[in-house]
């Protein structure tokens, strides 16, 4: 196997590997992390159910409006948490174990965007499934359901690489809380995930036009309709791979300039 | 007398290159902190070397760029026969590191640390798992190799951390501070860890250390940095008996003045047998060929010149004096100074 696979795959694996052994060996963490899909979805769901009545959401179901917008949100509040866990291995001293190792340098942050990518992936999927659960509809059918996966974990990675950089560059935990606090209210209502954009006032629509996490949320809602927009997909989805591109490009660029300030 | 490390000739048989060979490192961390001002260390194969010093006198930023993570201002550094700048990743290959840090898994078992280690220097199959066996077993850590790390103790997270550094069979295995934080019980086992390690074949070791009886005990050569320069080396042997005699230390009651300070050292130092005398605060040390045939006439010295005496000692040097006449201050004060220094620096190691 070694020989065909070349030594940066494996290592990126390796990396991965150590990195999914935490939610492996801490069940419960992930369980956590469900809870507040589960009150977006139920709670606040049947609160507002009667809110579709207003049109423009293109269903009569609420819940089958909501699941796209809390898949998103779910992917937003988990990865950008990701500086956090870099802090802990630069203060462990892990990083710099990796550091004097023959490891690929590359390897070592990818093994972080493809772990997120993993773990926003699995979030996705039982989220979905819990929608299902609870009566939702998705006449998108699986191409649809991939097509949201896709979206939210290219959103997952441009946090996910943003606050990755922030926390090598900061390397303070209080720089990570504030800014993540700062940006997670604004950028959730700042989008369709509640309201359809019919309904927003005007103002707020064109900064939803703007907001990642409603590229995000549209795309994963059109794909997930009877009659997709595949225009309108295709648009969002390439904005947020070239978002997730340059995301990670700057995490890889803080990660040098950190290993010159060791 | 001294010679410096880097001037000697291997001896007829042995291996002609090095293991480490730094020359003249240099630097300087943001807000014009310097942490090294020239270090010169040559470490011969197969040997333990000692880099003694204070916290903040350079140790960890030296030893940082010997092992790649930090790069000199100028200066050359050689390990394992291969340029820390110019080939870092042959270096990495040859090279093991025990940070202070060193960050094994948490969630991981200690076996899962030592199998992904190993698999990152491109360890694999029945070879790795013998390694790693074989590493558990030498550590005592057989029975603790199922359970994940963060139960472990102090003493058996330091074990762990240098049987990290050991997985690839390393030339040259680089220990940062190794007791720092342990118990007396898993330090005194760590050092008894150590020497034995040093027996192994061909390795050689180089530690830091801020304790002048670990670096005593341990290491072959030692080389003593303050501030950034290395100020002496050689075997800790050498260097004690560099100091000619014993020293006798007298507490005084008050501290002297100027004045009185350079009368009475000129009234020491004529004393038969003594070679130097140091004051320092409350104390002076002085340097005799025989402490205990000086000693009467010391005392007899102070009385005359009416400063009171609270205590007298004579002791064989310790590696504490060595450090007191080369760096010229005592070794607590100089740990107090770069503790200080790193809190206004901002923890810059």
């Amino acid at each position: 196997m070694s020989a065909v696979v070349p030594a940066a795959v494996s290592q990126t694996w390796y990396m991965t590997q150590r990195q999914l052994l935490v939610y492996l060996r801490q069940p419960a963490y992930l369980l956590i992390t469900l809870i507040q899909p589960v009150v977006w979805l139920f709670l606040f769901g049947s609160l507002f159910r009667k809110v579709v009545e207003l049109g423009g959401f293109g269903t009569t179901s609420y819940l089958d409006y909501l699941v796209p917008g809390v898949v998103v949100m779910s992917a937003l509040s988990s990865n950008m948490w990701a500086g956090m866990t870099t802090l802990d291995e630069i203060q462990r001293g892990t990083l710099n174990r990796f550091l004097t190792t023959p490891v690929s340098r590359a390897a070592l942050m990818n093994g972080n965007v493809v772990n997120n990518g993993l773990v926003t992936a699995l979030q996705s999927v039982v989220i979905v499934l819990l929608g299902l659960l609870g009566g939702a509809d998705y006449p998108g059918g699986a191409v649809g359901v991939l097509v949201l996966i896709v979206a939210a974990v290219l959103l997952g990675t441009i946090f996910g690489a943003f606050s990755n950089a922030l926390g090598m560059l900061v390397r303070e935990r209080e720089s990570i809380i504030g800014v993540n606090t700062f940006l997670l209210l604004p950028l959730t209502f700042l989008s369709s995930a509640f309201m359809a954009p019919s309904g927003m006032p005007g103002w707020m629509r064109h900064a939803a036009d703007l907001n990642p996490l409603d590229w995000a949320m549209v795309a994963g809602r059109s794909a997930l309709s009877a009659d997709p927009d595949w225009g309108a997909v295709l648009l969002r989805g390439g904005g947020l791979l070239a978002l997730a591109v340059a995301a990670v490009w700057l995490s890889i660029r803080t990660f040098r300039s950190y290993q010159r300030s060791v | 007398m001294s010679i410096p490390a880097h001037a000697v000739e291997p001896a007829a048989g042995t291996a002609a290159r090095p293991a480490v060979a730094a020359r003249r490192l240099i630097k300087t961390y943001p807000g014009d902190v310097t942490a090294l001002n020239g270090i010169d260390i040559t470490v011969e194969q197969g040997t333990v070397f000692g880099l003694l010093g204070p916290n903040g006198a350079g140790k960890s930023t030296t030893v940082k760029i010997l092992t790649t993570l930090a790069r000199p201002d100028s200066g050359t550094a050689v390990v394992a026969g291969h340029d820390v700048l110019r080939h870092p990743d042959r270096v990495r290959r040859a090279i093991g590191v025990v940070a202070q840090n060193s960050g094994a898994d948490p969630v991981a078992t200690g076996r899962e640390n030592l199998l992904l280690q190993g698999r990152l220097y491109g360890m694999r199959g029945a070879a790795l798992v013998r390694r790693v066996d074989g590493l558990l077993e030498r550590f005592g850590l057989a029975d603790a190799a199922p359970r994940q790390v963060k139960g472990y103790s102090g003493g058996m997270r330091r074990r762990l951390d240098v049987a990290l550094g050991l997985v690839h069979r390393p030339e040259v295995l680089f220990l940062d501070e190794p007791t720092t934080g342990l118990d007396p019980e898993a330090r005194t086992a760590m050092w008894d860890e150590i020497a034995r390690l040093a027996g192994d074949e061909g390795l050689t070791i180089l530690l830091t250390t801020h304790h002048l009886e670990e670096a005593d005990r341990l290491a072959e050569r030692i080389a003593i940095v303050d501030r950034g320069r290395v100020v002496v080396d050689g075997t800790p042997d050498s260097l004690k008996g560099e100091l000619r005699g014993d020293a006798v230390h007298v507490e005084l009651r008050s501290p002297l003045g100027d004045s009185g300070r350079t009368l009475l050292e000129g009234a020491l130092i004529r004393v038969p047998g003594v070679h130097e005398t140091l004051y320092d605060g409350r104390r002076i040390s002085v340097r005799a060929d025989d402490g205990a045939v000086a000693m009467p006439a010391l005392l007899g010295v102070l009385e005359r010149a009416g400063v009171g005496v609270a205590a007298a000692t004579v002791a064989r040097p310790s590696l504490d004096d060595v450090y007191l006449r080369y760096a010229g201050r005592r070794y607590a004060e100089a740990e107090a100074a770069g503790t200080e220094r790193l809190a206004l620096a901002g923890g810059v190691r």
